[in-house]
């Protein structure tokens, strides 16, 4: 995974409370086994009629959305399923971040692990992103800090050992490889 | 209890800087989240490390009509065979044991695990699926875990986790007849919300709690996760050791009386102080049902549909489901009705929803699908004769799987049809696309099957 350290992007805004990874790839679309291609089917449902044509009025549709690395989604984002889908398809279609009052847990852990910034802000700063759509936002993963068009700051966590590793592009997985002779020792003490 | 299965599988303890290495039990997979884990091993030139600690079976995508699974028929969707196959090609390299779709052991994921006596009080238990909270009933901590974690505890049988918080539900009083687990856990949801567990672990306590037999313990714990919490865990006691008692997978023998020993010792010490807490009276809850796209949108089968103004993304919902706000749901047409799924597909579940169909017929126009949990529920349902109430009220008896839960495999509910469902999951287009879901309880759905209409089904039990 190549390190990230700052995503400089206008806003796409889903205004919406509680979406869902249902929403964001719909089971039907899970009948794969790769990663790759998912992007077409982010959020199928509520992108494209029953034709197949484009809703014209879904905010990722508008071509001021078009190219945009940021949603900015109502609280509770990702909720449901555990399915890693759902952070592969947001980053296929070439989003890098997601920013709400809240994102669940699982889909947290997802995004992290595959690149995906999760950023939870105080509702304050979520309700006025959500009121101002396709303003450019400068994140900054090392200072933890998302700077707006008018220099107001808005700090942010990201759980610490995450950070570091997308910060310097390193895979967890290695990190618990290393871990190997605790795992062995534990093991043996319980054998 | 939580802590105690916490610092008893923390190969290192965390720390600011690093996350604990928490050590896996038990590991169980399924065809539709892990093809991705084992690519990401092969590309990496890594083995599994404990395949004797995995079990996999196929539930998700896989067929329910008997000629697919057992007749020789093709399955008819054909990416769901290619997801299957790859199961089998990768557990056979792995060497880990497989039910495949033809097994008599073969079933949704987290039914199979505790009818084996897999699942056991103290044990971590992790799944590419986010019920896995299931097999929290037991006392084990179990948690839903992405593709990219999968192929971290297949490659080190461990996993990088901040200890979540503790969340004590305590559910007291007794629960009144035609209320059900079921009922109980959407009333839980209702009360605290579906981001309302975010970050908790969810101890579910009190006399209503304990009154539960273990499959109705799990139906509370399967749904944690529409609460958002990291999982949820109920003491083991003598109705969990005597579920447990001579299952296929459980210790026997001497083993046993010293695993007895050690979950004897699980259960949260008195006094012992949670983050968080909240009461509910057992004996205050209707059966439930819900009137919306999310499992927080859930009410007493005898309410009104609530408004709220000045909330667009409620009026989305309530539009989705062509709701209004003030209307009653009681009596409102339903197209299908759906009983299965890890939250209700257990012979207990089967017992309840044959009480109110036995020598009854559905309401014409009403499709009724009833898929047992695991090819072991739908024999032992068999045995009992549920499967001829089903198919002589009207009904369809399915092989086991998911089925219309997710609708992967092909079983949908129609664009814009009401579908009374004994599921987990009421969000848009879950069942289908256009689907509109009304989570409730197996009693509850199979007297709307009757009716034809909600129901609420203490009108059909009498007494």
């Amino acid at each position: 995974m190549s390190p990230i350290r700052q995503i400089r992007s206008r806003t796409v805004v889903l205004p919406y409370t509680n979406i869902d990874t249902d929403q964001i790839i719909p089971a039907r679309f899970l009948r794969t086994t790769a990663r790759a291609g998912l992007g077409r089917h982010l959020f199928s449902d509520w992108r494209y009629q029953a034709d197949g044509a484009e809703k014209a009025d879904f905010p990722l549709n508008h071509a001021a959305a078009r190219g945009c690395e940021i949603l900015v989604a109502g609280r509770n984002f990702g909720c449901g399923s555990s399915r890693e889908h759902a952070p592969w398809a947001l980053l296929d279609y070439g989003l890098r971040a997601v920013i709400s009052a809240g994102i669940a847990d699982i889909f947290c852990n997802n995004a992290l692990k595959n690149g995906l910034l999760p950023i939870a802000v105080t509702e304050g700063h979520a309700a006025w992103l959500l009121d101002h759509p396709g303003i450019e936002l400068l994140i900054d993963l090392a200072a933890s800090r998302i700077t707006r068009p008018d220099g107001a700051q808005l700090p942010f966590q990201i759980e610490r050992f995450a950070r570091y590793c997308l910060l310097n592009g390193v895979d967890e997985l290695g990190f618990l490889r290393s871990q190997e002779p605790a795992i062995a020792r534990f093991e043996s003490t319980r054998a | 209890m939580f802590q105690k299965i916490w610092e008893r599988h923390e190969v290192v303890p965390e720390t600011p800087e690093t996350p604990a290495v928490l050590y896996i039990d038990l590991h169980l997979l399924h065809e539709v989240t892990t093809p991705q884990a084992f690519t990401m091993l092969r590309e990496q030139g890594l083995r599994p490390r404990r395949p004797d600690l995995a079990l996999a079976t196929m539930d998700h995508s896989t067929p329910t009509r008997t000629e697919q699974v057992f007749g020789g028929a093709p399955i008819a969707v054909e990416s769901a065979a290619l997801q299957i196959a790859e199961l089998e090609r990768n557990c056979a390299q792995a060497g880990i044991e497989l039910f495949n779709l033809r097994s008599a052991s073969r079933g949704i994921v987290h039914i199979v695990g505790p009818e084996l006596g897999l699942t056991q009080p103290g044990k971590t238990v992790v799944c590419g699926d986010s019920h896995t909270s299931t097999h929290g009933a037991f006392g084990a901590l179990a948690f839903g875990i992405g593709t990219t974690e999968v192929a971290h505890v297949l490659a080190t049988q461990c996993l990088l986790q901040r200890r979540p918080k503790t969340y004590a539900i305590e559910v007291g009083g007794a629960l009144g007849a035609g209320v059900t687990a079921k009922d109980m856990i959407l009333a839980i949801i209702a009360r605290i919300g579906v981001a309302g567990g975010s970050g908790h672990v969810l101890e579910y306590r009190g006399s209503a709690v304990r009154a539960l037999g273990m499959e109705e313990r799990m139906t509370v714990c399967n749904m944690s996760i529409e609460a958002g919490a990291k999982a949820g865990l109920i003491a083991p006691d003598e109705t969990t050791f005597e579920y447990l008692a001579n299952r296929p997978r459980a210790p026997q023998g001497p083993a046993w009386e010293r695993a007895m020993e050690a979950w004897r010792a699980l259960p949260t010490d008195p006094g012992a102080r949670f983050d968080r807490e909240v009461r509910l009276d057992a004996d205050a809850i209707e059966p439930m049902i819900s009137y919306g796209t999310h499992p927080g949108m859930v009410m007493p089968i005898g309410a009104c549909i609530p408004g709220r103004s000045d909330d667009p993304v409620f009026d989305k919902a309530l539009a989705y489901m062509g709701f209004s706000a003030g209307a009653p749901i009681r009596d409102q047409p339903v197209n299908v009705v759906f009983i299965g799924s890890c939250t209700n597909g257990r012979l207990s579940d089967l017992r309840a929803a044959a009480q109110l169909l036995r020598g009854q017929k559905i309401a014409r126009g009403v499709q009724l699908l009833v898929v047992p949990g695991s090819q072991q529920v739908k024999r032992a349902a068999e045995a009992e004769g549920l499967d001829r109430v089903f198919i002589d009220a009207g009904g369809d008896w399915r092989e086991s799987g998911c089925s219309m839960c997710i609708g992967m495999n092909g079983d949908t509910v129609g664009r814009g049809q009401y579908a009374v469902s004994t599921s987990n999951r009421n969000f848009e287009g879950r069942q289908g696309p256009g689907a509109r879901t009304l989570l409730a309880s197996p009693l509850t759905a199979a007297a709307s099957a009757v009716r034809g209409r909600v129901t609420d089904p203490r009108e059909l039990l009498g007494g």
